[in-house]
């Protein structure tokens, strides 16, 4: 494989300096290297970052390829600078058996633009009452050791306890859905002020913070490990934080969104802003950047959930719920993180990259940008300013709710084992 | 006026006391032999219905028959909200065939909304019940019946309801008759207070124009008229209280309590009534109840928004005075259909 010499770019933000890649590693770091057989990449001014890891992605395929495959999803993936996606495991099939994690897995690798992790569900067909055979999907090829039916909470206190032991066999996580079934019926929207204006069906802050509550209780009276996937409530980070400083094994992640966009946009009734969980309050968001900052909540994952055009060109209550989120994730933590001070860009290496890659047991990804690494590498344009278009997405579909809003900062190249996958804001 | 008319919250105080003036004018139209106008001939009015609701339908329909509209009836029950396309589709459809207003009703908060501002249609949309949101013409037709009863029919022409205290009880979480009151009888100047169960009260309501209360036997006495919901018996199953015959004793109106009304305090209820339940026989049929008055007044009300949203070309009745008679103000007769700039 050629060498590839990245000039001047700021590692995770610090002082300019050169990488050089070399077979699929970084051969060299430091300052004034030799470009001598190596095609030059110029990064002056440039942040460069370890491939970004997404715990939470949603590729559709198998079942539902109209709104995403897994080409298209993971093409998705490299033009947002990911090198690394965990796919959620709510397809048709459901991934609840290693034949369709091991296809899943297999189509990643074929495609080769980003390495595709699959997550398997807890529960047959995600239905919340058996079991799935999580130790035959941990041993399949695909090697799966995250296990969730998200879309759906695993509800069963005594389902969430098994799966949450069984899982200590190999070292698996179950990452948690949170949302109290009943107390979420007809949910449409957070429930608030803008709801009972609105008259669209609220879902209370508490349907997330009870059941966080319960399985942090359960995580630790079994003493094993539970993830938190999209917290979006003060009150559950109150609950997090809590039970971090009590020794237990949790982790918690919060969407893009979830660090900008409020509810107050759902009174243009547009769907593209109908997510699950829904857009909370300014309070929330504020909460959610703060704990993100110091610690509390781990890491951004997107929930990169594609719908096709007619699932959301629709009345409120008929309208699928999610956005597309891999191609603009970074652009918001750098509005709602970096350009406010709360975080740097070794902090956004740390939470968008090292720590998801922990979590989910991703090898090769979210390793330090030095000699004798996988070279996973994504570099950011951070001057860069522009409006968001989607019809430059490379996802096969376009929900996203940032159409025409400034945001700040590109990927421009990103590398995949040496490998470019992006060059110059384009597609390899 | 705007294009459309969505919510009781789009409108201003000038914009409602003009609706409410014009459907005073409509009125009269009842009273004559041959009760029909020629205002909106040649345009079509389209009632597309996703939801049940044959008293808003036919209320309509008179209305839009009575300005001599082409009426077309669109029933679309059941197949609303399981696939959202058929709302979009449909309203295409309409669009093609050259609509020039539609009236909808629809069990999805928001869908009319929807239907204004996505680009999918340009007719005119006036809402007629959107899921839990709002029912803009019912609070249009409450406040003109109150206007009349607490005003007074002649008095009352271009005044609004300021300082009157209304009460509304009952299922205000699921009820779009009550958001569409609240939000526009205060901003006719009223004073609202919703008394309900705290289960039926949504949360959020704090930062409504109006108080809440738990208590219908302490509200009574200061109220000039008290407005009933409808309370759908599947509400018990789902625990928002414990049994009917609860609800009846605490939040239901019966003889004794309609007694511990001012003497001039009415009774509304935007119908169908349940009896028994939430009002008794002896109230519903009193003197005070509205009901009745409530029907008449809602075919001029919607008479008198289809005429404005749709600014006929002809005067909406012909007068043996001058109308702007009615409007002293400059800036209400530039608004008023009854100028001359509009013949």
């Amino acid at each position: 494989m050629s060498k590839t010499l990245i000039r001047g770019a700021k590692v995770l933000g610090g002082e300019p300096q050169d990488v050089l890649i070399d077979g699929g590693i970084i051969a060299e770091v430091g300052a004034g290297l030799s470009a001598e057989g190596a095609e030059v990449v110029e990064a002056a001014g440039k942040v460069l970052l370890p491939g970004l890891v997404d715990l939470h992605t949603h590729l559709r395929e198998p079942g539902r390829e109209d709104s995403e495959t897994v080409l298209t999803g993971t093409r998705a993936a490299a033009s947002g600078g990911y090198t690394a996606v965990f796919a959620m495991a709510n397809t048709f099939p459901v991934a609840d058996t290693a034949g369709v994690v091991e296809q899943v897995y297999r189509l990643g690798q074929e495609h080769g633009y980003c390495d595709v992790q699959p997550i398997g569900a807890v529960t047959v067909g995600l239905e919340g009452r058996k079991l799935a055979e999580l130790g035959a999907m941990h041993e399949s090829a695909a090697g799966v050791t995250v296990f969730s039916d998200d879309g759906k909470c695993v509800d069963d206190a005594v389902i969430m306890r098994r799966a949450l032991e069984y899982v200590k066999a190999f070292g698996g996580v179950v990452a948690q859905h949170a949302q109290e079934p009943r107390l979420t019926e007809g949910a449409q929207m957070n429930e608030g002020v803008v709801s009972a204006e609105l008259g669209l069906g609220g879902w209370p802050a508490v349907a997330e913070e009870s059941i966080i509550a319960r399985d942090v209780l359960l995580a630790e009276h079994v003493g094993s490990r539970v993830h938190i996937c999209h917290l979006s409530t003060a009150g559950s980070v109150e609950i997090v934080r809590w039970a971090k400083s009590r020794g237990i094994d949790v982790t918690a992640e919060v969407t893009p969104h979830h660090l900008l966009l409020t509810d107050e946009l759902v009174r243009t009734y547009n769907p593209v802003y109908k997510v699950n969980p829904p857009l909370r309050t300014e309070r929330d968001v504020l909460a959610l950047r703060e704990a993100l900052a110091d610690g509390t909540i781990d890491i951004v994952a997107t929930d990169h959930a594609p719908h096709p055009h007619e699932d959301k060109d629709c009345e409120w209550a008929a309208a699928a719920m999610g956005m597309v989120g891999l191609e603009t994730a970074l652009s918001v933590v750098q509005e709602t993180m970096v350009d406010t001070g709360l975080l740097t860009w070794a902090g956004v290496a740390e939470r968008m990259s090292a720590k998801p890659a922990e979590i989910g047991q991703a090898k090769g990804h979210g390793r330090p940008v030095s000699a004798g690494e996988p070279a996973n590498l994504t570099l950011v344009d951070t001057a860069y300013r522009g409006s968001v278009d989607p019809a430059g997405f490379a996802s096969r579909s376009r929900n996203t709710p940032y159409e025409g809003r400034e945001l700040p900062g590109r990927v421009t190249h990103t590398w995949l084992r040496g490998k470019a996958t992006l060059v110059d804001g384009k597609l390899t | 006026m705007q294009r459309h008319l969505i919510s009781a919250a789009d409108l201003t105080r000038d914009d409602a006391v003009l609706i409410l003036d014009t459907a005073e004018e409509m009125a009269r139209v009842a009273d004559r032999p041959i009760k029909k106008l020629p205002t909106l001939r040649g345009r079509t009015v389209v009632n597309l219905f996703f939801e049940d609701s044959t008293r808003t339908r036919i209320s309509f329909e008179a209305a839009e028959k009575r300005l001599s509209a082409d009426v077309i009836n669109f029933t679309a029950k059941g197949s609303s909200v399981s696939k959202g396309e058929s709302l979009k589709d449909t309203a295409q459809t309409l669009e093609a065939m050259g609509v020039d207003a539609v009236v909808i009703r629809h069990g999805a908060s928001g869908a009319p909304y929807r239907l204004a501002t996505s680009g999918w249609i340009d007719a005119h949309v006036i809402n007629a019940g959107d899921g839990t949101h709002q029912h803009p013409t019912q609070a249009l037709l409450d406040a003109f019946t109150m206007r009349r009863r607490l005003v007074g029919r002649d008095a009352g022409i271009g005044r609004d309801l300021d300082g009157r205290r209304i009460t509304i009880v009952g299922d205000v979480l699921h009820s779009r008759v009550a958001r569409s009151n609240v939000d526009l009888l205060h901003t006719l100047g009223a004073e609202v207070t919703l008394v309900a169960p705290p289960t039926l009260v949504p949360v959020g309501v704090e930062t409504w124009p109006c108080e809440v209360s738990y208590d219908l036997d302490a509200v009574l006495p200061k109220s000039d008229a008290v407005m009933m919901l409808r309370v759908q018996r599947e509400r018990m199953n789902a625990a928002f209280f414990p049994t009917e015959r609860e609800y009846s004793r605490r939040y239901g109106l019966d003889g004794d309590r309609m007694a511990r009304m001012p003497e001039h305090a009415i009774v509304m209820h935007p119908g169908p009534m349940v009896r028994g339940m939430e009002i008794t026989a002896e109230v519903a049929d009193s003197d005070r109840c509205t009901v009745v008055e409530q029907v008449a007044n809602g075919v001029s009300i919607r008479m008198a928004v289809l005429y404005l949203l749709l600014g006929g070309n002809e005067p909406a009745v012909t007068h043996t005075r001058p109308p702007v008679a009615h409007h002293p103000s400059d800036e209400r007769s530039a608004h008023t259909p009854f100028t001359a700039e509009e013949k």
